[in-house]
């Protein structure tokens, strides 16, 4: 597959005069201030997520954005296998971004720092978005730099281990159609080097002198990783005032994983203050070249790794958000004031992920423990005000 | 494959020429498509915390139109 | 050329060379106005030819364009400013939904005349290549300046323009 994957990061390079994220470049977004809170439960897993956020303009081209987010997690997922079951850690993160208009031209400048106990991330990104065509088409390119450092957390002490760095470039096209319909196609290749592992995962081989009829090692990851995702999305105005959008993406990596994500939604207003929108989202991939959910034995391969995220999976979401406008005309300084509900229910399923947790003298034999899968509950609540 | 690389490169050459094509949909008739539920993300903070709901489970990332960002891998 | 990138090669060029064989963006500049007639929220008809012998401010807007929102205070005072020297603006509107266009003009009204263009003929006949678009008229019924789009700071040009016409 290798060469498929060449041959797509040729057509990046070509295709890089083409592409695009979204559309209308022309004028800046109102003014808008958030209250986020969110919920995250599944997997063994319970997250708190809350944020502020704050977008204003200080002139008719140039715009500030602050966001500032505190992740509180608390549980331990299926494969944290080590004796430390429960962790409770925090992430915090900043956000700045500026944006400026200059004719038919948007300029995108940001810096995200995210900060947790055993994992520091910076990432830069700089983005240029195009209006031609009379306005119907908007080439976007974007530049995405992030350096990671990872670490371990045990007890009160954390080892700093390596580095991870990443480089993401992105080109994108949005195209209005029609008088109702807009399309639009993203490419993104990233590159990644250093670190890549999640230190907390390990692999499991065959062992007859233990126990279990097993025994767990470490995982050997590659030190890089490239990426190629392109994806097509629409948009449809109905004529009862709602709006279909679609989009499908493909992803293909040199770790050999191929996935692929298809998502549908609706989305409808009713009367002066409400919106309401359904969406399902249906993910699958195959696994990584070097993942495996039992070893032969010790170092049987050069590379390595039992983590979730590289296993064959599948995964269905099924969503629902309701907007009210509490404050649909305004209120002196607010043109706007809503208030929005979202809940999500993720399935996941593994095809060679299995459920190795509490079992302790084998019920059965490895290998043939049941595949995991678990179910995830997210709720989204915020509250927004434009001015 | 030389052949479809030159020919995309002359498809964006002529479309430069295809700049007098006139757009098909007026600047006067984008009432439907300047509706807040006709932009790719109207809500930028929920979409960007389901994207790292995503990001961080699943083997791929990119072309999401949203720029990424922290871990939160545990 | 028998692939199928080679025909698409082929279709954009022909394509290219049809449409650089016919006019590029037709402009109105320097002819005669188009007439029209159309009518006010209020429900009244008015027609361009009434305003003949006055300096015409013709400003195509919408309630989803947020340059043209910016626009109209500005807009506002202008007529104010001129209108006693024999001058009149006329704000047409192009939404398709009046009633937003009623609940706009209630919260933030204007006193110059709206009429509505529902079905964009008149915006169609002035070839409007973007929004808003500004077109002012002299006292014979020529279209002498067009403006596309607003930036902060064309009112004086605009102004400027005005001025010169009510002097002639």
């Amino acid at each position: 597959m290798a060469q498929a994957d060449k041959k797509l990061g040729r057509w990046s390079a070509i295709t890089a005069l083409l592409l695009a994220r979204t559309a209308g470049a022309a004028v800046l977004p109102d003014d808008r201030a958030d209250i986020f809170y969110s919920n995250y439960s599944g997997g063994g897993m319970d997250i708190t997520g809350k944020s502020v956020s704050v977008r204003k303009k200080f002139s008719e081209q140039l715009g500030v954005e602050a966001d500032y987010f505190i992740d509180t997690v608390t549980g331990a997922s299926i494969d944290v296998l080590s004796s430390a079951s429960t962790i409770h850690d925090q992430r915090t993160q900043k956000s700045l971004a500026l944006n400026y208009i200059r004719d038919k031209t948007e300029y995108t400048l940001s810096y995200t720092n995210s900060v947790e106990d055993d994992y520091v991330s910076n990432t830069t990104h700089f983005g240029l978005s195009q209006d031609m065509f009379g306005d119907l088409t908007t080439v976007t390119l974007g530049f995405t730099n992030t350096r990671n450092l990872v670490g371990e957390h045990n007890g009160s002490v954390t080892t700093w281990l390596a580095h991870a760095y990443s480089l993401g470039y992105e080109a994108g096209v949005s195209q209005i159609l029609t008088k109702n319909l807009i399309a639009g196609v993203t490419f993104e290749v990233v590159t990644d080097q250093g670190y890549l592992a999640n230190p907390y995962r390990s692999i499991r081989f065959l062992d007859p002198s233990n126990a279990k009829g097993y025994s767990l090692g470490a995982q050997v990851y590659p030190g890089t990783h490239t990426s190629d995702a392109i994806a097509a999305r629409a948009k449809y105005y109905l004529p009862n005032r709602a709006a279909l959008a679609v989009s499908y993406r493909y992803y293909a990596d040199t770790w050999a994983v191929r996935a692929n994500t298809a998502e549908l939604g609706y989305t409808q207003p009713i009367g002066r203050r409400w919106i309401v929108e359904g969406r399902v989202r249906y993910y699958q991939q195959g696994h990584a070249s070097f993942y495996s959910d039992l070893f032969p034995f010790a170092g049987s391969q050069n590379f390595m790794a039992r983590d979730q995220t590289l296993a064959a999976s599948t995964n269905l979401m099924l969503d629902a958000k309701a907007t009210y406008a509490f404050l649909p005309d305004g209120w002196k300084i607010f043109k706007r004031g809503t208030a929005t509900l979202e809940y999500s229910r993720i399935s996941f399923k593994y095809g060679d992920f299995r459920n190795i947790k509490n079992y302790g003298l084998p019920a059965y034999q490895p290998g043939s423990e049941p595949l995991y899968h678990f179910d995830a509950n997210v709720w989204q609540i915020y509250l927004s005000m434009f001015f | 494959m030389p052949r479809l690389r030159l020919a995309l490169i002359g498809a964006a050459l002529a479309l430069g020429g295809c700049t007098t094509l006139q757009p098909w949909v007026k600047p006067y008739e984008r009432n439907h498509l300047a509706e807040p539920i006709m932009s790719w993300n109207r809500d930028a903070i929920s979409a960007a915390y389901m994207n790292h709901i995503f990001e961080t489970r699943e083997g791929a990332r990119g072309a999401t139109g949203i720029a990424g960002g922290g871990c939160g891998c545990n | 050329m028998r692939t199928a990138p080679g025909k698409i090669f082929r279709a954009c060029v022909l394509a290219a060379i049809a449409a650089a064989s016919t006019a590029i963006a037709a402009s109105v500049d320097g002819g005669p106005a188009p007439p029209f007639t159309l009518s006010t929220p209020g429900g009244r008809q008015d027609s361009l030819s009434q305003f003949k012998g006055q300096v015409v401010m013709l400003n195509f807007w919408a309630t989803w364009c947020g340059p043209c929102q910016q626009e109209m205070p500005l807009l506002d005072q202008i007529y104010k400013q001129y209108a006693p020297a024999g001058f009149t603006l006329l704000g047409i509107n192009v939404d398709t939904n009046e009633a937003k266009v009623k609940a706009l003009l209630a919260h933030k009204p204007v006193s110059f005349t709206v009429l509505l263009d529902p079905h964009n003929s008149v915006a169609g006949k002035y070839h409007v290549e973007e929004m808003p678009s500004t077109i002012i008229i002299d006292r014979q019924g020529n279209i002498r300046y067009v403006h596309r789009g607003y930036k902060p700071g064309d009112e004086n040009g605009y102004q400027d323009r005005i001025r010169q016409l009510i002097q002639e």
